[in-house]
């Protein structure tokens, strides 16, 4: 079943595709094959590629309890919100936190996870900033 | 001659200070990321990339730092395979069968350095197959045009599911998908937008580094978080070596084996779309056929772990031959190579050899100079690569995230290109999920605007005849190999990859 859900999204993904395509403007400077004709063979194998997933599936894959499944949508929120705050709360900061939380998902005590974070931050700050000289988000402290 | 002479300016590159200690730091970092399960040579090689940009190392150099990475995974890999029964990387699969009965047996210590050993033969031999094979390799590329280009460029993606996936349609659908990924951004050739929906930032295109980083590395997190495999592997097991050199006898009983399995392994590296998965499978199951008339094969017979590490790391060196000779890259690993070459502005294929000889010899000379660190790296100081695999992931895993993210930000400096970074990794989490490979996604983001310029130059030349596309015989000889390459594992791939299935959800960042 996933599969064919899966089919029938590839194939509303290659028609989208297309239709994408057949939106681009061309410019009046083209050469004989002009910027659409790729793009249409793509969305022709992507359709016939997700049609034949439809038709013949693939036993089920196995698809974590609801449980893990926000476990992850979690995990993507925080990385988004990291990638937001960055550039505000300067990267140790950031840093610190999101590794934490990782780590605290992982299976770490909350003691065990503060400390995965601060040594993760720190030690990329020293290692990368100090040490190698990249620059990384400055936060309002300095770093 | 003219070959050995270019060597020789190859190892003037190589041996300075600064790549000698890169390719000592590629090393040791690779045998780690071998090592340590949940990290393998293609998400290794993919989060070291960004900051080998950032740190503003040249062409030279930061090639020299990530294809030691490349080969010290490929040794890295049997550690664990051997110590723990569970593969470190995805070629090391077949290193279990023998390396972990060995070990019960008591014999962990012979199994580590017999196959460091074979892993160097493996390498050493593949690295002269290299020398010796893609400068011939170069000379046909020299008579492709755009029509055939376009043919191997297709050649490379049908051939590529063969092995990497049960299911060809999975694999179609992920080229197809990678290779929209590369549509996006300004037109090269009209100067109009595709598929950026207005969006600025899509202008440029997206940048293949954050699909890879997010596809590998980030999708790698997810998967552990999602079975919440925060523990060490090796926790709680006792891991006692033993002697670390194993007895000339066994080395003498080996050695038709690792010869053998370095030519074997070569083959399938060289081969498009099989990798060094691939070449070890091959090399064990061939030794098995010839040498096991005792049935000691998978009972911990020496033979069954020389063969598999000197077929993979052989492999390693093949998969380089159709990557720096025609810009195609066979495998995972060298895909991701291949991105570093496009962000540095080299182009692989026939002419990085007489534009850039120094990037090519100066990277051989490497491999030659790594491969002889790893051998020194790994038989005295396996000692401390086993204890890194107590490092739990509820560690590991959190640095891996950071890492990545440092890398993109270091690039580029904008959240929206980690944002991007995130989708990928769900993205690659969902698609690893069906099966579907990632390997021809990345393919596809990395060749599509080279795939649709062949195309373009083609047509243009013979005035819009779409029928150019099959007018020579060379082209025709490439379209043939590819249709028989995609018919082919319909029939066939079931039964290897059944063979080969034993391990966890790395399938999908396969090399």
């Amino acid at each position: 079943m996933s599969d064919r859900i899966f089919g029938v999204f590839g194939v509303l993904l290659a028609i989208g595709f297309a239709i994408a395509a057949s939106l681009i403007k061309e410019s009046f400077l083209s050469d004989a094959v002009g910027p659409k004709a790729f793009p249409y063979i793509i969305a022709a194998v992507l359709g016939l590629s997700s049609a034949v997933i439809a038709l013949r599936p693939d036993p089920e894959p196995i698809w974590p309890p609801l449980g893990q499944l926000i476990e992850i949508l979690a995990a993507a929120v925080v990385m988004i919100l990291y990638a937001q705050l960055l550039p505000v709360a300067g990267f140790v900061i950031a840093t610190a936190f999101a590794a934490a939380y990782l780590s605290w998902r992982l299976g770490s005590s909350i003691l065990g996870a503060c400390m995965t974070g601060v040594g993760t931050s720190v030690g990329i700050y020293v290692v990368f900033h100090l040490v190698l000289g990249l620059s990384l988000a400055r936060g309002p402290l300095g770093f | 001659m003219d070959t050995l002479s270019s060597l020789a300016d190859g190892f003037v590159i190589a041996l300075t200070w600064q790549n000698i200690g890169l390719a000592l730091l590629g090393c040791f970092l690779g045998t780690i990321m071998g090592a340590l399960p949940g990290l393998g040579p293609s998400n290794g090689v993919a989060i070291l990339i960004p900051l080998a940009f950032t740190l503003g190392l040249a062409a030279t150099p930061s090639l020299i730092l990530l294809t030691s990475v490349y080969y010290g995974a490929m040794y890295g890999g049997r550690i664990s395979s051997i110590l723990l029964n569970i593969p470190g990387d995805e070629p090391a699969m077949m290193t279990c069968i023998d390396g972990y009965p060995m070990a019960q047996k008591g014999m962990a210590g012979e199994a580590l350095s017999l196959s460091g050993i074979s892993s160097f033969v493996g390498a050493f031999f593949a690295t002269w197959g290299l020398i010796l094979l893609a400068p011939q390799l170069v000379k046909i590329a020299l008579l492709f045009g755009p029509a055939e280009y376009f043919a191997l460029f297709a050649l490379a993606f049908m051939t590529l599911g063969g092995v990497s996936s049960t299911n060809q349609a999975k694999s179609a659908f992920a080229a197809a998908l990678g290779l929209g990924f590369a549509m996006i951004g300004v037109d090269s050739q009209t100067g109009v937008p595709r598929f950026t929906f207005g969006e600025v930032h899509l202008y440029d295109g997206l940048d293949f580094l954050v699909a890879i980083v997010g596809l590998f590395a980030l999708s790698e997190v997810f998967i552990f978080l999602e079975n919440r495999h925060g523990e060490a592997s090796a926790k709680g097991k006792t891991i006692v070596i033993g002697r670390l050199t194993p007895p000339m006898s066994m080395l003498k009983a080996c050695t038709p084996t690792m010869l053998r399995s370095s030519f074997v392994g070569f083959l399938a590296g060289v081969l498009p779309g099989a990798g060094a998965s691939l070449g070890s499978f091959l090399s064990y199951s061939l030794e098995k056929r010839m040498v096991d008339k005792d049935g000691t094969f998978g009972t911990g017979d020496p033979r069954g772990v020389a063969a598999p590490e000197a077929g993979n790391n052989a492999a390693a060196g093949g998969a380089l031959v159709p990557m720096l000779a025609l810009g195609v890259p066979g495998s995972g690993t060298t895909a991701v190579l291949l991105a570093v070459l496009l962000s540095l502005n080299i182009t692989p294929g026939p002419l990085l050899f007489s534009n850039n000889p120094d990037v090519v010899w100066g990277l051989i000379a490497a491999l030659f100079i790594a491969n002889f660190m790893l051998l020194a790296l790994n038989i005295p100081m396996v000692g401390i690569f086993t204890r890194l695999l107590l490092v739990p992931p509820r560690v590991l895993m959190p640095v891996v995230a950071m890492v990545s993210f440092v890398g993109i930000y270091g690039i580029s400096g904008s959240s929206f290109d980690l944002l991007v970074m995130i989708g990928f990794g769900l993205l690659g989490w969902v698609l690893r999920k069906f099966d579907v490979p990632l390997v021809p996604i990345i393919l596809g983001t990395l060749l599509g605007n080279a795939m649709e310029n062949n195309l373009r130059r083609a047509i243009t030349i013979d005035n819009g005849n779409w029928w150019t596309l099959i007018d020579s015989p060379l082209a025709i000889g490439l379209w043939i190999v590819a249709i028989i390459g995609f018919i082919l594992p319909l029939f066939f791939a079931r039964k290897v990859r059944s063979g080969m299935q034993r391990g966890d959800a790395e399938g999908a960042t396969r090399d």
